[in-house]
C-alpha cells in the first residue's frame, strides 16, 4: 500500500463527505422516498459513475472528454443484450418467425442470432464486458490520440464525433442493435423479475454500492502519487515529461479507469430501467454528463454525486413542466458554473463551509498535523478553469 | 551521419535542424568533459534554446548526432533521455503550481515512473531524506508545505533546478537559471551551481556576462546557428568577432 495510514488515504474532511454521503444514500433517500422515486434516483446515479470517471479525467488529469455516453452506453447495452437474451426463450416468443432471437430481429427479418450476440448467453461474460469493453475502446482511442499527443479541445471534438459515429451506428443497424428504440421488454436476470418493487429497492442498494466501490478506487488514485502527477501533467505536461514519465500512459490509464466506471454506471441503468437505448450513447447525453461533474466541482468525486442529483432533479422538476425549454435551462447552468464557479458545488463548499467544518472538527478530534490536511489548494484553485 | 566513440560525456556532431528551410542550427559540433560547466551565450535567434531542445528529444534533429557516454540521443523518446541521465531546465520556470515544494520535489524523484509504479509508490523515509536534502540545498527547507504558485520567481527558479537535481542526472542543462533573479539571488544560485558541478557536468545559457565569468569553465558563443567561438570565459570576451556581434563596443 503507498499509504502510511488510514489517515493518509481518506483524510478527516474527505472522511466526512464520504460518510454524510453514505447517509443519504443509504439511509435518508430509502426512508424518505417511495419505490418508484428511489428507482428514479438510483438511474441518476447511474450517472454518477460517469460523472465521478470524469472528475479523475477531465478535473485531475485535464482530459475532457465529449464522447463519455459511449462507454456508458456500451456497458448498458453488454448487459442489455445478455437481459433480452434471457427474455428471447423460444417459448416466449413462439408466434416469431424465428422462434428463439430477439423480437427486433425477426422484425428486420434477420433468421439466425449474429455471431457477437452468442457470448452474451453467459452472464459472466456480460458482466466482464460490462467493464472490460469499454475499457478496450478506451485504450483503443487513447493510444491513437495520446501517443501521438492529441490533446485539449481536438480531443474533445475527436470524442464528441464518436459518439455521434455511435450512435448513427445503433440506429443503422436496427437488426442488430434494435435501432433508435435500442432494446426494449427486459424482464428478468437469471429468472428474478427486475420490476418488482423488491427488485427495484435491491438494485437501488447494489447501484449505491458499486458507486462507493467506484468513488473509493478514485479516492485511491486520487491520494497516490499517480494523482498528483495528473494534476503536474494538467498544468505543466512538458515539465512532467522531461521528468522522464510516459505521459501518454497516464492519460490512457485514466481514461480507461472513466470508461469502466461508465461502463458500470450504464450497466446499472439498464438493470433499473429495464431497457437500453442509442438516446444514452450521443452527443446530447454525453455533453449533460460533463456538464453533471463541472456543477459538482470537477476536481471532487462527491461533489460529482452531488452534481448528478442536483442537475437530474431540476432535469426532472423543470423537463415536467416546461420540457422544451430544458436543454435552454442547462445551457445556462453550464455557462454559469463556468463563469461564476469553476470548481461547482464542492468549491463553493470548500471556500465557505469547510473551513468552519474543520474548526468543529478540531474541537471535537482535537488539532490535525499539517502533513495530514487535505490538499486545499487542489480544491479551491480556481486555475485552469476553462478546459 | 553517425558520431564516433569519444571520452567526453557529451558529444555533439553535425547537428543540423531545419524549420521549413531555416536552419536555426546548422552543422554544429561540440564536446562537453565531465564535471564542466559550459556555458552558452550568443544574441538573440542565435539558436542557443534550440540546441537544448535538440539534447533533450524535444525537437528532432534533421542531421548530425548527439551522443551521451556514447549512446546515440536522436532517436530515444524524451523520457528515455530522462531515465539516460540528461536533465533540463526550461527558461520559464516551469514547476507545478497547484502542488506543494515537497510534492513538485516527489514527482521529480527517479522511482514510480511508469502508471504502476505511481500506485504503488510510497512516499518512505529514504524519499523524505532525499527530498528534505535538496530542498535545503535550494534554499527551500522552510518551504516544503508552501504551494509552489506562492513563492517568489527566484524561488521558482530554485525548485525546477531542485527538481533537476533530484533526478540525479550526469547531465544538467538549464535555460537562463538567473533570469528574473535579485543580486543576493544570483551569488546565492552561482554558489548553488558551482556545488552542483561537483557531481555534475551542466550546460548553461546565459545573457548576463558577469555571471557566465563567475561560473563558466568554457564558454560556446553562438551566432545564426553556428558557433563563432569557444574557449575560456577571459578569451571568448576579448574576441573582436564576439564583441561585434553580441557583447557590443
Amino acid at each position: 500500500m503507498p499509504f502510511s495510514s488510514f489517515k493518509d488515504y481518506m483524510p478527516r474532511q474527505d472522511l466526512l463527505a464520504f460518510v454524510v454521503l453514505a447517509l443519504l444514500l443509504v439511509v435518508i433517500l430509502p426512508l424518505t422516498l417511495d419505490v418508484m422515486r428511489l428507482n428514479q434516483t438510483g438511474k441518476f446515479l447511474s450517472f454518477a459513475f460517469v460523472a465521478v470517471g470524469l472528475v479523475l479525467c477531465w478535473g485531475y488529469g485535464g482530459i475532457l472528454s465529449l464522447g463519455q455516453g459511449v462507454f456508458y452506453g456500451l456497458g448498458g447495452y453488454a448487459l442489455a443484450m445478455y437481459l433480452k437474451l434471457e427474455a428471447s426463450t423460444p417459448e416466449n416468443t413462439r408466434i416469431q418467425t424465428t422462434p428463439g432471437i430477439p423480437d427486433f430481429m425477426d422484425w428486420n427479418r434477420i433468421t439466425e442470432l449474429p455471431w457477437f450476440w452468442e457470448p452474451f448467453y453467459s452472464l459472466t461474460f456480460s458482466i466482464l464486458a460490462v467493464v472490460v469493453v469499454p475499457m478496450i475502446v478506451a485504450y483503443l482511442i487513447g493510444l491513437a490520440m495520446f501517443k501521438r499527443r492529441v490533446g485539449g479541445v481536438y480531443f474533445a471534438i475527436i470524442t464528441q464525433s464518436i459518439a455521434a459515429i455511435l450512435t448513427i451506428l445503433i440506429i443503422g443497424q436496427q437488426g442488430l442493435t434494435g435501432g433508435v428504440n435500442g432494446i426494449t421488454d427486459l424482464r428478468t436476470l437469471k429468472g428474478w423479475n427486475i420490476h418488482t418493487d423488491s427488485a427495484s429497492y435491491a438494485l437501488y442498494f447494489v447501484c449505491v454500492a458499486l458507486l462507493f466501490a467506484c468513488l473509493l478506487i478514485a479516492q485511491y488514485i486520487r491520494r497516490s502519487k499517480t494523482g498528483r502527477i495528473l494534476v503536474a501533467m494538467r498544468g505543466q505536461e512538458d515539465r512532467v515529461r522531461f521528468s522522464g514519465y510516459d505521459i501518454a500512459n497516464f492519460k490512457i490509464f485514466v481514461f480507461c479507469i472513466g470508461a469502466a466506471f461508465a461502463g458500470i454506471g450504464g450497466a446499472m441503468f439498464t438493470l433499473q430501467e429495464g431497457f437500453m437505448s442509442p438516446s444514452f450513447v450521443g452527443v446530447v447525453p454525453s455533453i449533460e454528463m460533463v456538464i453533471f461533474c463541472a456543477v459538482g466541482g470537477r476536481l471532487s468525486l462527491i461533489g460529482a454525486v452531488y452534481g448528478v442529483l442536483l442537475v437530474s432533479v431540476a432535469k426532472t422538476v423543470f423537463g415536467e413542466n416546461f420540457p422544451e425549454l430544458w436543454l435552454f435551462a442547462m445551457g445556462l447552468i453550464f455557462i454559469g458554473v463556468v463563469l461564476g464557479l469553476p470548481n461547482g458545488i464542492a468549491g463553493l463548499y470548500a471556500t465557505y463551509v469547510g473551513p468552519h467544518v474543520d474548526r468543529l472538527l478540531d474541537r471535537i478530534f482535537g488539532k490535525q498535523t499539517p502533513s495530514e490536511q487535505t490538499q486545499p489548494h487542489l480544491e479551491s484553485n480556481s486555475q485552469g478553469a476553462t478546459p | 551521419m553517425s558520431g564516433s566513440n569519444t571520452d567526453f560525456i557529451l558529444a555533439v556532431e553535425g547537428l543540423t535542424v531545419s524549420f521549413d528551410g531555416f536552419k536555426a542550427v546548422n552543422d554544429l559540433s561540440f564536446y562537453v568533459d565531465q564535471n564542466e560547466i559550459r556555458v552558452i551565450i550568443g544574441p538573440n535567434g542565435a539558436g542557443k534554446t534550440t540546441v537544448l531542445d535538440l539534447i533533450c528529444g524535444r525537437t528532432r534533429a534533421t542531421d548530425g548526432s548527439i551522443r551521451f557516454r556514447n549512446r546515440e540521443l536522436t532517436r530515444l523518446k524524451e523520457h528515455q533521455i530522462v531515465k539516460a541521465g540528461v536533465g533540463r531546465k526550461f527558461q520559464n520556470p516551469s514547476i507545478y503550481t497547484d502542488l506543494t515544494v515537497f510534492e513538485n520535489l516527489e514527482i521529480s524523484y527517479p522511482s514510480g515512473r511508469g502508471v504502476f509504479g505511481s500506485l504503488a509508490f510510497k512516499r518512505d523515509a529514504e524519499v523524505i531524506a532525499r527530498i528534505e536534502e535538496v530542498a535545503g540545498r535550494i534554499f527551500l527547507s522552510e518551504h516544503l508545505n508552501t504551494q509552489a504558485d506562492l513563492l517568489s520567481h527566484g524561488q521558482k527558479q530554485w525548485l525546477e533546478i531542485g527538481m533537476l537535481l533530484i533526478q540525479k542526472p550526469e547531465l544538467l542543462m538549464l535555460d537562463e537559471p538567473v533570469a528574473g533573479m535579485s543580486v543576493t539571488e544570483r551569488q546565492q544560485t552561482a554558489l548553488l551551481l558551482r556545488e552542483i558541478a561537483k557531481e555534475h557536468t551542466m550546460i548553461v545559457i546565459e545573457h548576463d556576462m558577469q555571471f557566465v565569468a563567475e561560473i563558466a569553465d568554457k564558454v560556446t558563443v553562438l551566432h545564426q546557428g553556428k558557433i563563432l567561438a569557444e574557449g575560456s570565459p577571459e578569451k571568448v570576451k576579448a574576441d573582436p568577432k564576439v564583441i561585434e556581434v553580441y557583447l557590443g563596443h
